[in-house]
């Protein structure tokens, strides 16, 4: 397996892009300890960097086989993946009011991030099987949408909206991407109109308060609204080229929420200004950019959707995330790849990566 | 019909990858756009926001409920404790502020210095706490001075206190932080860590009514730390108030009998289960807890043997010993295996299987029926009822007299006490039952234990006519404004199956254990009172039977004397209290419990007459 081909076709760039990011992550996380003088914080990085090591292996295991393997066990990962999310709900850590974790001994695992890679592979797989350039009927779609529906109502009974909103812009784009038929589409428009004021009416008391703050931050002076005056104002002081490096006072004087995790821009953008954001969103965008062109050269239909898929997962992460803390979308606790504490996070990401990069290299050994 | 369809082809999901291209691209444009706008456009003003650090965000501590009696006497409020702070960077010249500071609390400013000695850097942009809980003279010195002193601030915290000192500690519980696990229970909605909430009695039970709801204020203020302005508002919603089933004068009554001594005394409303009073001593002094205890001084209180923090009167399991013959004489006659005329010599002991059950009466009763039985609390009569009974017909008897189950009155950590049936032996000690443990059990001597609450809920039942209520200690919930928001309806937790004629049986007896010439509580007579009672002295050491009697009373070492009970009621015809006290190592229960049951008796029957008295006695200790 290990041949000459590996290193020549491996994709350097996209790994490069995401060492580079994973960095970014671990230097602003020291930035958030070591403002904290909470002393358990402490070990935050080093388990982060425990985690990256540990994405780093996961990224090569999923590079060493051939992806299109992975069609043939879309439905029995998808499975697992479902397994573990009904096992968070039995045996899951309840920290602060919901259950997200399973633990196995010391570490624990977020079976949410994991399942997000299960559905892209899922719907490549389908999608790749039945694509027509007319696009999927509804009778088609059907499918997908079980698919999608189930882990979406098992992360929301954590819950966890954040998370269970990403899966469903994730297919969203995908299916998107392969087409929906005309009439097709008009109906699932029409239908959405009327699922979301139910679904507004089965939303817990935080989550309706959180979408009445995105529209209207006032609304929640003491929470919500309050934090994101608070990210502004981190990001604006930052200016063009930020306060320095471990001198962010919003950081320092725990004005932000969720410094390690959700909010964790507002910190990076506070000490590196316009100049070190425009690069990490920039690094960002070259991303999924090189993602896309994966999916571009691509060969099958399968690797093409399986790259788009990816590419989407990350896109909107980092959109929802970065928007979020600049105040252009509503809070909604999505971790920013690479960069937000959090191991499953870190692991999930660098899988995604490396089946990018997995698809990347196998064009050239097509016939 | 696939046929006519095209299949999708590298060449159409190209077309579309560049399409989605375009979108990402507008998406992060938009992305940069924003960055643009908030640091460069509008950095400036964001910085100088940062800079002062101006808006900041303070929470509205909501004013917890207060705790009353039934007759809305106040137990429980909150006092205000006046906190100084500084904030470095906003106090310069720190060392000239501190120094002015330290006139007007009357402290050295080497002291005030010190707390401030680390506070460097990024430090210096956070409040440090100099003292706690000063008085209201500094405090008005300090807010007439308030220019010459930047970034000194007085906040003001409430502190709960608890205006009868140690009076009802185990009822009212106190406060303590909230803990990691408590916060991750997820039943304490918008509590913080550092927060107080309810750790014992009322306090925790009641906690969800008691808290409140926090509100906050953002604020902007300017360089010295001053409020310059008010932006947003959320005002916090008081706590509720709770008023308790309590009687404080018979409660203060109950607490003042038992001084000096190691029990319990708790007295019931027989006809709606509400707890009147309910006194254990040792107490402890929640004030002390609340005003903090270093860890070593909470160290030593909590592993004092005395164990002052357990509410005896719901935790403490003692023997019945024979005011448990009441309920051994219902099963007898309920079972028809005795009548009133029944009658059993009693020579001093009884013989069974080559043993010597003895009667704590050395010369024995002679040949007594029922009601003198019960009056002369002879164990040699209860011994021959019981073993026609049965253990397992015993446990039902107890059983629904609420004994052996918690009974359910709103505090934590209730023992459920024990009733032993044969199964329960076979399985706990893999041994059989033997027979001559239940002579032992019908005496209340054997396995079985009860607590104080529970043998007032059964005498309780006794004077009701074999109806049991739950026994409830809040009597209604109300708002700050003094809208009621829950009145608690009486609970019927069970029914006695018991005849009017076995009834009738046992009150006259209960009645003759205080008014016959021979009854074992003859000191609960006051003046023409109807008080029914039955008095128990449990053995804390098993009496040996083949074993001689030698030492004196008297020289038996304290901590092995025998416990003592009185359970009652009154008045005998119209029950509207039933009383009952145990008292640890003290010997008879007719000298050591039976007064004090009286007394309470008669705080409370009694209290027109005596309550100029009660009043006198019953003043605030620290307002």
């Amino acid at each position: 397996m290990f041949d000459r081909h590996f290193v020549q076709y491996f994709d350097w760039g996209l790994f490069t892009v995401a060492v580079l990011l994973g960095c970014f992550g671990l230097i602003t996380l020291y930035s958030v300890v070591t403002a904290d003088a909470a002393a358990a914080q402490k070990t935050l990085v080093i388990k982060q960097l425990i985690w990256f090591s540990v994405g780093l292996g996961c990224m090569i295991i999923s590079i060493l086989f051939n992806y299109k393997q992975l069609d043939r066990y879309a439905n029995s990962f998808y499975v697992l993946c479902i397994v573990m999310l009904i096992a968070v709900l039995f045996f899951g850590k309840y920290v602060s009011g919901s259950k997200r974790w399973l633990m196995f001994g010391p570490i624990s695992v977020q079976p949410s991030e994991i399942v997000k890679i299960a559905v892209i592979i899922a719907l490549a797989s389908y999608y790749s099987k039945n694509a027509y350039t007319r696009g999927f009927t509804l009778r088609q779609l059907l499918i997908p949408v079980a698919l999608v529906t189930l882990p979406f109502a098992l992360i929301v009974a954590q819950p966890d909206l954040g998370t269970a909103l990403l899966v469903v812009l994730i297919a969203g784009s995908m299916t998107v991407f392969v087409k929906i038929e005309k009439r097709s589409f008009r109906y699932l428009l029409l239908s959405g109109m009327v699922t979301v004021p139910l679904v507004w009416f089965f939303l817990k008391d935080y989550q309706k308060r959180r979408i009445l703050t995105f529209l209207s931050p006032e609304g929640d002076p003491l929470g919500a609204g309050y934090h994101i005056i608070q990210s502004k104002i981190a990001i604006g002081s930052g200016v063009l080229t930020g306060k320095g490096y471990l001198k962010g006072t919003q950081n320092a004087l725990n004005f932000l929420p969720e410094q390690h995790t959700d909010f964790i821009f507002s910190v990076f953008a506070e000490e590196w200004g316009f100049v070190g954001s425009a690069v990490l969103i920039l690094l960002f965008l070259l991303l999924v950019i090189w993602g896309l062109n994966v999916a571009y050269s691509s060969r099958d239909p399968f690797g093409t959707i399986l790259a788009v898929g990816i590419s989407s997962m990350i896109f909107w992460q980092v959109f929802v995330n970065i928007g979020m803390v600049m105040g252009l979308m509503p809070v909604v606790g999505i971790p920013l790849p690479f960069v937000s504490y959090g191991g499953s996070s870190i692991a999930t990401t660098m899988i995604a990566v490396g089946l990018l990069i997995n698809v990347s290299m196998r064009r050239f050994t097509l016939e | 019909m696939s046929r006519y369809l095209k299949t999708a082809d590298s060449d159409w999901y190209k077309q579309r990858i560049i399409g989605i291209i375009l979108l990402v691209l507008i998406c992060f444009a938009a992305l940069f756009m924003r960055l643009f706008f908030l640091q460069v456009i509008k950095g400036e003003e964001f910085r100088g926001l940062s800079d002062n650090n101006s808006i900041r965000l303070q929470r509205i501590e909501p004013f917890r409920g207060m705790i009353f009696d039934r007759n809305k006497l106040m137990l429980v409020d909150n006092r205000p404790s006046f906190d100084v702070s500084i904030t470095v960077k906003d106090a310069q010249p720190v060392a000239q502020t501190l120094a002015k500071l330290s006139t007007y609390l009357r402290v050295t400013d080497e002291e005030l210095l010190e707390k401030t000695a680390g506070q460097k850097g990024i430090k210096a942009y956070k409040p440090v706490l100099l003292r706690q809980d000063i008085g209201r003279d500094s405090v008005a010195a300090i807010e007439v001075h308030k220019y010459d002193l930047p970034g000194i601030d007085v906040n003001v915290k409430s502190l709960r206190n608890y205006l009868f000192g140690r009076s009802a500690a185990h009822i009212l519980g106190y406060l303590g932080e909230i803990s990691a696990n408590e916060i991750d229970s997820g039943i304490y909605p918008g509590v913080r860590s550092g927060d107080l909430v309810g750790k014992s009695g009322i306090e925790k039970s009641y906690d969800d009514h008691l808290r409140g709801q926090g509100g906050g204020r953002q604020v902007e203020v300017n360089a010295t730390g001053q409020i310059m302005r008010v932006l947003k508002t959320v005002p916090s919603r008081p706590g509720r108030n709770v008023v308790l089933t309590i009687d404080q004068a018979v409660q203060r009554k109950a607490e003042e009998l038992l001084e000096g001594v190691i029990g319990a005394a708790v007295a019931i409303d027989p006809n709606t289960g509400q707890v009147l009073a309910m006194a254990s001593n040792p107490s402890f002094d929640q004030n002390r807890i609340v005003s903090g205890m270093t860890h070593e001084q909470w160290q030593v209180f909590i592993s004092d043997p005395l164990k002052p923090l357990t509410n005896r009167a719901v935790q403490g399991e003692y023997p019945p010993a024979s005011t448990y013959k009441i309920l051994t004489a219902v099963a007898g006659l309920d079972e028809g295996l005795i009548d009133e005329n029944t009658e059993f010599c009693c020579p001093g002991q009884y013989r069974f299987k080559g043993r010597d059950y003895r009667c704590w009466k050395k010369g024995g009763h002679g040949c007594v029926s029922l009601l003198q039985a019960i009056a002369q609390s002879c164990d040699v009569y209860f011994y021959q009822v019981g073993r026609a009974v049965g253990v397992d017909r015993l446990a039902w008897y107890a059983k629904a007299f609420g004994l052996g189950t918690p009974s359910g009155v709103q505090l934590a950590n209730e023992s459920s006490g024990l009733i032993p049936t044969a199964d329960w032996k076979l399985k706990r000690t893999g041994e059989p039952w033997q027979e001559g443990e239940t002579l032992s059990l019908a005496i209340g001597q054997g396995f079985n234990l009860v607590t104080p609450l529970q043998m007032a809920g059964m005498v309780a039942a006794v004077a009701t006519g074999g109806v049991r209520y739950k026994p409830q200690l809040l009597k209604r919930i109300e708002t700050a404004q003094g809208e009621t928001t829950f009145v608690s309806e009486p609970v019927i937790s069970g029914k006695v199956p018991i005849s009017p004629r076995t009834l009738e049986l046992i009150r006259q007896g209960l009645w003759e254990v205080v008014h016959s010439d021979k009854g074992t509580a003859k000191g609960a007579r006051f003046f023409d009172l109807q008080i029914s009672g039955k008095t128990g002295t449990a053995q804390v050491i098993s009496r040996k039977d083949d074993e001689e009697e030698t030492e004196d009373e008297s020289e038996i070492a304290d901590h092995l004397k025998a416990h003592a009970w009185f359970v009652a009621y009154a008045p005998s015809e119209a029950p509207r209290i039933a009383a009952a006290v145990v008292v640890e190592n003290g010997e008879h229960g007719s000298s050591a419990a039976t007064p004090i049951a009286r007394e309470i008796i008669k705080s409370y029957l009694l209290k027109e007459q005596l309550l100029p008295l009660i009043v006198a006695n019953s003043k605030p200790q620290n307002p």
